[in-house]
């Protein structure tokens, strides 16, 4: 199915900061509603989209002015929220931080829902295993005795230490490209261990223990292949990968 | 149909209903309602700080920071509101802080502070460091920690689903109700999107904490589902609206897309320029120049380009000059905001100035409600088991212009209060009120209609013309031309409406269906909002009429409540002022009703608003 709409919407005003002349771009997106059919289908749009256009504008002007039923998940639309995590040209990113004219709009760009979480449907994936895993690492200060009258102090240094792995937005762009998640689902995965790292690495936090004893399983942070696709991933850029390596080798130096 | 029964029920899981969450489960069984996840919502695009008086950094008291919230509002903030909020700030930051928030810090590890517009010392000194801060992040961190927390306290959520309906016991847009007489809110009816069914949620006490409207404005820096849904329930079921017409437009969104630049990096020394390089807040607030409260500078901005000094091709922006800040420090404190320009716009803001535009960013107005977090029915009853808190409320703290990091503030103060009230009130209830026979025929009525209209106009188009209406005639600059304009054109546009069609018709994860059912929402809040700002003939805060320049406190210094009635109730609303809070406006099959409600003044009298 190919259809082809004038730009309307959602472009910058001709002559803002960084437009550029408008082109047309076709989005190969990988189609399923159970509700239709059992099988997923792939299908092309053709839009006219502008310099500063995303992917995520794109998606809209389909849903807005073609085909209604597209779904996909959304809400911030500037990379905050973590909402819109799909496979953009077999790569995860948040559609509404990848600009079109970056992903080299001459070819068909495809869209596909990430991989490793059931597909409900079209891009919407079920997140439920994914927020499983996070929950399960005890993402939460754990402090004993008596709590202070005022703020706990830390040393603008010590914050610094967990500072990159406090940017996470929960997206699942980097455990959905975890080859290891995709061939086994119960593996925690790189956002789960993100944010126990956010913890053990917070001189505030007594809870170290517990968690790198959770992560410590056999479908724990032992699992990574350092394949580094989930620092690829990540739209917040952080370096998933070394986290990740970091817990490991807490789990060697600190006692249990 | 399910039915679930809990003490209290919380729609929305954003910074105000999962503080209210922490409070309510502790004692109550709690049950929180989202239409999204609750890390997606949109406390976590909140960006530069939370005011607290901490006096960290220098010296600060909160009577300070309870004065310039009241002068930053031009004196339509209830000020024993503002009192409240400005003394317990001080706790919800350390509250914040003992949950886990990664505030910075300063040499000696205590909580580190920041400027921010509008926040002064000793009364309008000086500019003082009063926002706490975790980067230019904090929103994102209050949304993490607050969750991080519910999850700790084992909160029940129920994700993706969309109140649709709020149940009473009265019905208030047609019943003629007492004054003193006693109306309970019973329970809310939700949409499951992932399987299309229809949930009733009954409750002794519920809070709406459903967050703003923002997507009534084409240039917004609002999410997409910032669709009003709360305000516009209560408002449907006759409840009052309150301060409508008081938007905030951030002055520093980017231009042409309306994504939020921190205010942090004019606190941090980013300073705003016209195309003659001039820094021209310098004439419009001589002593606190970039950091003056947002309606002000965004008016001097739309001022700037509108007299020819904008920037850029055609004229239409002014710049925010980060190059003379040194990179590590842009680096240290605004990492989120320059990467924005870097990935929309292509612009480096270490060696480029950033093209900026006002953006449409916050409802002042709302539902109203009395410090404890009660909603009311007009100028002063309260609806028993109703509760509010966050931006979806009008308390008022920000009366008619809301000060730089008062928003994360107020979610956490009133979110709190209402959570705590809500669940004492619920412990009180022995038993649920009855609803009503069948609670869910509004909805699937309305679920039905739309998705059944076999054919009609695109959703999209009619959300697109109501967009474009308020941006060209309800936005920085207004006048009684524009505004009827305005008016006309919703009148038009709910019309249209009616026969919007959707193309998907199934029942699994319907976007599209939704999307319609948002649409509804955004046409009644811009209703109100438009109407509100027809009456108000007069300039304050964030409503600035061109043909009323100047704050008329003689006859203006109310607050407005606004009704939706059927066209053959009264003309008069509680609290009508012949002349001044008398609008009528019909809009066929029923009309605005306009009244008023007196503002609290504690210790300040009003005076001339200078920075």
């Amino acid at each position: 199915m190919t259809a082809v709409v004038e730009n309307t919407a959602n472009a910058a005003p001709d002559g803002q900061a960084g437009a550029v002349a408008s082109f047309e771009v076709t989005l190969k997106i990988r189609r399923f509603n159970p509700e239709v059919s059992d099988e997923a289908t792939w299908e092309e749009h053709t839009v006219t989209a502008h310099g500063t256009d995303r992917v995520l504008d794109a998606l809209h002007k389909i849903k807005w002015e073609l085909d209604g039923s597209l779904t996909f998940r959304r809400s911030c639309a500037h990379g905050v929220c973590g909402s819109d995590a799909v496979r953009i040209n077999g790569r995860n990113r948040l559609a509404c931080k990848t600009l079109l004219k970056d992903v080299n709009p001459d070819k068909p760009i495809t869209v596909e829902p990430i991989k490793g979480l059931p597909v409900i449907k079209d891009l919407v994936v079920d997140m439920e295993p994914f927020f499983a895993s996070y929950r399960e690492i005890m993402p939460f200060l754990i402090t004993s005795g008596n709590e202070p009258s005022r703020e706990n102090i830390q040393s603008q240094a010590d914050r610094d230490r967990f500072d990159d792995t406090t940017k996470c937005i929960l997206c699942a762009a980097c455990t959905s490209s975890c080859p290891v998640f995709w061939t086994d689902g119960q593996y925690f995965g790189p956002a789960a261990i993100v944010n126990a790292h956010r913890f053990i690495f917070d001189s505030r936090d007594e809870g170290a223990t517990q968690r790198l004893e959770i992560l410590n399983d056999k479908e724990g942070v032992w699992r990574c292949r350092t394949t580094f696709n989930c620092t690829e991933a990540c739209p917040r850029g952080i370096e998933v990968t070394k986290a990740i390596q970091e817990v490991k080798r807490a789990m060697i130096t600190r006692a249990f | 149909m399910q039915t679930h029964q809990y003490d209290v029920v919380i729609v929305g899981a954003g910074g105000a209903g999962m503080r209210a969450a922490l409070e309510a489960s502790k004692g109550a069984r709690t049950a929180v309602i989202s239409k999204l996840y609750p890390t997606r919502s949109h406390t976590g695009a909140a960006q530069g700080g939370m005011c607290a008086a901490l006096a960290n950094v220098e010296e600060d008291n909160w009577e300070w920071h309870t004065f310039d919230t009241i002068k930053g509002g031009d004196y339509l903030v209830d000020q024993d509101a503002a009192e409240v909020m400005a003394k317990e700030a001080i706790d919800a930051v350390l509250d914040l802080e003992r949950m886990g928030l990664p505030f910075n810090r300063t040499p000696e590890g205590r909580i580190d502070q920041r400027r921010f517009g509008g926040h002064t010392r000793n009364h309008g000194e000086a500019a003082v460091r009063r926002a706490c801060y975790a980067a230019d992040r904090t929103g994102h961190m209050i949304l993490q920690t607050l969750y991080q927390n519910c999850v700790k306290q084992d909160v029940e959520f129920f994700n993706e689903f969309y109140v649709l309906d709020l149940l009473t016991d009265h019905d208030l847009t047609t019943e003629d109700i007492e004054d003193g007489a006693e109306v309970n809110a019973t329970g809310v009816v939700a949409y499951d999107l992932a399987s299309g069914e229809i949930h009733v949620f009954q409750a002794k006490a519920i809070i709406f904490a459903t967050g703003g409207a923002g997507k009534i404005f084409k240039t917004t820096s609002n999410a997409h589902t910032l669709t009003g849904d709360g305000m516009a329930l209560a408002y449907r079921r006759g409840l009052p609206l309150e301060d409508m017409e008081f938007f905030q437009f951030h002055p520093t969104g980017l231009a042409g897309l309306g994504i939020l630049l921190s205010e942090a990096a004019r606190g941090e020394g980013g300073i705003l320029r016209n195309s003659e390089g001039e820094r021209f807040m310098e004439r419009y607030a001589p002593t606190i120049k970039d950091l003056a409260p947002r309606d002000i500078v965004a008016r001097s901005m739309a001022n700037e380009v509108r007299e020819g000094r904008g920037a850029g091709p055609d004229k239409d922006y002014v710049l925010l000059d980060l190059t003379h800040l040194e990179p590590a420090h842009i680096d240290a404190k605004l990492p989120d905001i320059t990467e924005f320009a870097r990935t929309y716009l292509g612009i480096e803001p270490y060696t480029e100035p950033v093209p900026v535009y006002p953006t449409a960013h916050y409802a002042m107005g709302g539902v109203p409600t009395n410090i404890e977090g009660e909603v009311l029915r007009d100028g002063h009853n309260v609806v028993k088991g109703l509760y509010a808190a966050g931006e979806v409320a009008c308390v008022s703290v920000h009366g008619s212009n809301r000060l730089g990091t008062n928003s994360l503030l107020d979610i956490n103060v009133f979110g709190k209060r209402s959570g705590r009230s809500a669940a004492a009130y619920a412990q009180t209830v022995e038993q649920h009120l009855p609803i009503p026979e069948n609670p869910t025929a509004r909805v699937e009525a309305q679920l039905s209609e739309m998705r059944d209209r076999p054919e009609g106009e695109r959703v999209a188009e009619v959300r697109k013309a109501l967009q474009e209406t308020m941006d060209a005639n309800a936005q920085v600059f207004r006048t009684q031309e524009s505004l009827e304009q305005a008016a006309a054109d919703i009148r038009e546009l709910q019309k249209r409406y009616k026969n919007v069609s959707v193309q998907d018709k199934g029942t699994l994860f319907n976007t599209d269906l939704l999307e319609a059912i948002e649409l509804g929402f955004l046409l009644d809040i811009a209703e109100v909002t438009v109407v509100a700002a027809l009456n108000r003939r007069e300039s304050r805060g964030g409503h600035y009429r061109e043909d009323y320049p100047d704050r008329d406190d003689t006859n203006y210094m109310l607050h407005t409540m606004a009704y939706r009635r059927p066209t053959s109730a009264p003309d008069a609303a509680d609290g009508h002022v012949e002349g001044y809070f008398d609008h009528v406006e019909d809009f066929g099959d029923y009309k605005v009703v306009l009244g008023s409600k007196t503002v609290t003044q504690t210790r300040y009298e009003p005076m001339e608003r200078k920075y």
